[in-house]
């Protein structure tokens, strides 16, 4: 689950990690109103309006504007942010609308640098990687010089020690930008490794993270991702975070009905059972010179109520030329899937093609139940066959 | 007895009183599994009953720790089907019980508490987890440790190792139709840490004298199966035949399994399939072949 660059920021703030000041704001005059109680309070007449959005890259592609002139001009630019298509390389072609603003206080750089945690699944650890080469498009720095980003892996049991502290804080030259400096570095990786952990994050990242000109270290952005499958420890909090207009509005609902769907290009419509299959579905789709439309795992005990929402999911895409159900039943039984298929088939008067492989626990039934409901629905033996089958469907 | 679990081994399924726990933990004694013990706290005393593969009741005792279940039912190996916020704690209770094995099925257990378990394990050398987000471990004919559909399985000398679930079924069940039968299939799971990976069961197979050859199952995302190359290149003496999920799955989109995600440009199939084809091994480039791939290997 992603949260918005001023969420970070929140949360930074209660865990210690400086901050610029800052006011989130949804309209033109929330902006003004922000920027001006921003250059009373720090005595700057620069504000920074940065466009809230779930993806990276928001400088380049101008959702991140300095106001010079004051509480106006910072007025003026939210007006032009507010509303507008922020495309990133994160957002894909069509963008992100930009729905909130995050006013903040200008400061003088002298550094920027690159500051982050993940889990490093071949470690198996939580891993610290920082470097010198900040507010540039860090995959970059790795693929051209992997010696100037530094990581350090966490044991669990210790986390975050001091001398790995350190030991980061002088891999970046910290030293060089004062003894203050050098000492807020260290106290920060603390801050922040316990921020990771107590928080379930799974990614932190801090692209830039400054040195000012008086020698203060700040975090100038904030990206924070948590780890799902710990929302259950995190419930209240991560609700009133969730920003559901990020969201593919179908994805969500998909979720919500405990069903995995991520929507593609093409127009094959899949309904799978497990992850992997899944996956394998939409390969053979495309061997067979076809292009999915989604990915679509049930899962593995998926009810009749289930199918048909998959099935009216799909359909929400007015792309889809045909649809291919793809089962291989263990605990989930081909004649349960075959009832829900049938079901949905009449419920939702499907009208474009489907092809339906089934196979695994109880598949005689489950095919003697699609053959006597006579509907138009194309049995297939195998999943080749049934790729096969919908691919021809739905050509020309 | 193939690898990991055969005829004597002895298991202890904890959350057996769940919906999930008990309609599998039925499911393996009828395959002819040795369920010998279930384990939920606050359950302990009561009697879970099940029937064996040729008709007979089973009456299995319920205990209030996986300790009290391996004293007194030599229990060696755990099926584990509690709910993620207690999965984790699950798994450290049955290896410090003594289990030598610890299979997990749970879907959803929090990357960091996984972390610590994973941490936890390491240096406890007589312990090997399968698993979390897995389908288990089967020995076709011998003993069935997960929630795979047993029929589809037939006894034979080919090894199947995966991150998934449904699509190791299809490969099994692809053999089976062509006549071939499987030693063991493992399930590791599609989690970013979890416990024995690629090369853990790859260097099983390699020393198993009832296994011919392998058939491993990747997807997307991690490199675990690029690892698994390089292993592959320097050790396997067996035939491998491999099929990588996902080449059709756009960057940046988790599909499905949290390790399935494809970050940074790196974890593509193109890229794994490259390693493995390197390395010796047959890519199948259709999960319609996975078995006929490994059978021109035999040849």
């Amino acid at each position: 689950m992603k949260i918005h660059e001023y969420q970070g920021k929140q949360l930074f703030a209660r865990y210690g990690i400086p901050i610029p000041k800052g006011y989130p704001a949804f309209s033109k005059e929330e902006a003004r109103i922000s920027a001006a109680k921003l250059i009373e309070e720090t005595g700057i007449p620069v504000v920074v309006v940065k466009a809230q959005i779930h993806a990276g890259g928001r400088g380049k592609g101008g959702g991140v504007k300095l106001a010079k002139g004051g509480p106006d001009e910072a007025a003026d630019l939210a007006e032009k942010m507010l509303g507008m298509q922020l495309v990133t390389h994160q957002t894909g072609p069509k963008g992100q609308k930009v729905r909130r603003l995050y006013i903040e206080q200008g400061l003088d750089i002298d550094k920027e640098f690159y500051l982050a945690l993940v889990v490093d699944r071949e470690a198996r650890r939580v891993a610290m990687m920082g470097s010198r080469e900040g507010g540039m498009d860090i995959e970059e720095v790795a693929a051209r010089s992997p010696d100037k980003i530094h990581t350090l892996t966490m044991d669990p049991f210790l986390g975050l020690t001091g001398f790995q502290a350190r030991k980061l804080a002088y891999a970046l030259e910290m030293h060089r930008h004062g003894k203050a400096a050098f000492a807020q570095f260290v106290r920060l990786c603390h801050s922040l490794y316990d921020l990771f952990v107590k928080e379930d994050c799974s990614l932190l990242e801090i692209n830039p993270l400054i040195v000012t000109k008086k020698g203060d270290v700040v975090a100038l952005d904030a990206k924070i991702n948590f780890d799902e499958n710990s929302e259950f420890r995190h419930a209240s909090d991560w609700a009133d975070l969730r920003d559901v207009d990020e969201e593919d509005p179908v994805e969500f609902e998909a979720k919500k009905a405990g069903l995995s769907y991520v929507s593609l290009d093409g127009n094959i419509g899949c309904l799978v059972n497990g992850a992997g299959l899944a996956m394998a579905t939409m390969d053979i789709i495309k061997a067979y010179g076809g292009e999915p439309a989604n990915f679509l795992d049930v899962g593995g005990g998926a009810n009749q109520e289930q199918v048909t929402k998959a099935f009216s999911i799909i359909l929400k895409s007015p792309k889809v030329k045909g649809i291919f159900v793809n089962i291989f039943g263990g605990i989930m039984k081909c004649d349960v899937i075959a009832t829900g298929v049938v079901a949905a088939t009449r419920e939702l008067g499907l009208t474009v093609p489907l092809v339906v492989r089934l196979e695994g626990t109880n598949v005689e039934l489950g095919k003697k139940i699609l053959a006597e409901s006579g509907l138009a629905i194309q049995p297939a033996d195998t999943m080749a066959d049934g790729a096969r089958k919908i691919v021809e469907a739905t050509r020309g | 007895m193939a690898i990991l679990i055969g005829k004597d081994t002895r298991v202890v399924v904890q959350g057996i009183t769940g919906s999930a726990g008990g309609f599998h933990a039925k499911q393996c004694a009828a395959y002819g599994t040795q369920i010998v013990a279930g384990v939920t706290p606050g359950r302990g005393g009561e009697t879970f009953e099940a029937v064996g593969p040729d008709g007979q009741l089973l009456k299995i005792p319920v205990f209030d720790t996986v300790e009290e279940a391996v004293e007194k039912t030599r229990a060696d190996t755990s099926l584990i089907f509690v709910p993620p916020p207690g999965a984790a704690d699950a798994i450290v209770e049955a290896a410090d019980a003594g289990c030598s094995l610890i299979v997990c099925i749970t879907e959803g257990i929090p990357v960091l508490d996984m972390v610590r378990t994973r941490r936890w394990l390491e240096g406890r050398s007589g312990v090997r987890l399968v698993g979390p987000n897995c389908p288990g471990v089967i020995t076709p004919g011998a003993c069935k440790i997960g929630i795979m559909p047993g029929h589809i399985h037939r006894p034979g000398r080919i090894g199947v190792v995966s991150k998934s679930g449904t699509l190791t079924y299809e490969a099994v069940g692809q053999l089976t139709a062509a006549g071939v039968g499987q030693s063991t299939c493992v399930g590791i799971g599609g989690d970013p840490i979890a416990g024995l990976d690629f090369i853990d069961v790859l260097e099983l197979f390699n020393n198993d004298p009832d296994t011919d050859g392998v058939v491993l199952i990747g997807e997307i995302g991690g490199a675990a199966e690029i690892k698994a190359a390089e292993w592959i290149r320097g050790h396997m003496k067996k035939p491998v035949a491999a099929f990588i999920a996902g080449a059709a799955a756009p960057p940046g989109k988790r599909m499905g399994h949290a390790g399935a995600i494809i970050n940074g440009g790196k974890g593509t199939a193109r890229e794994k399939i490259e390693a493995l084809e390197a390395a010796g091994v047959k890519v199948s480039r259709s999960p319609a072949d996975m078995a006929s791939t490994l059978l021109s290997l035999l040849k």
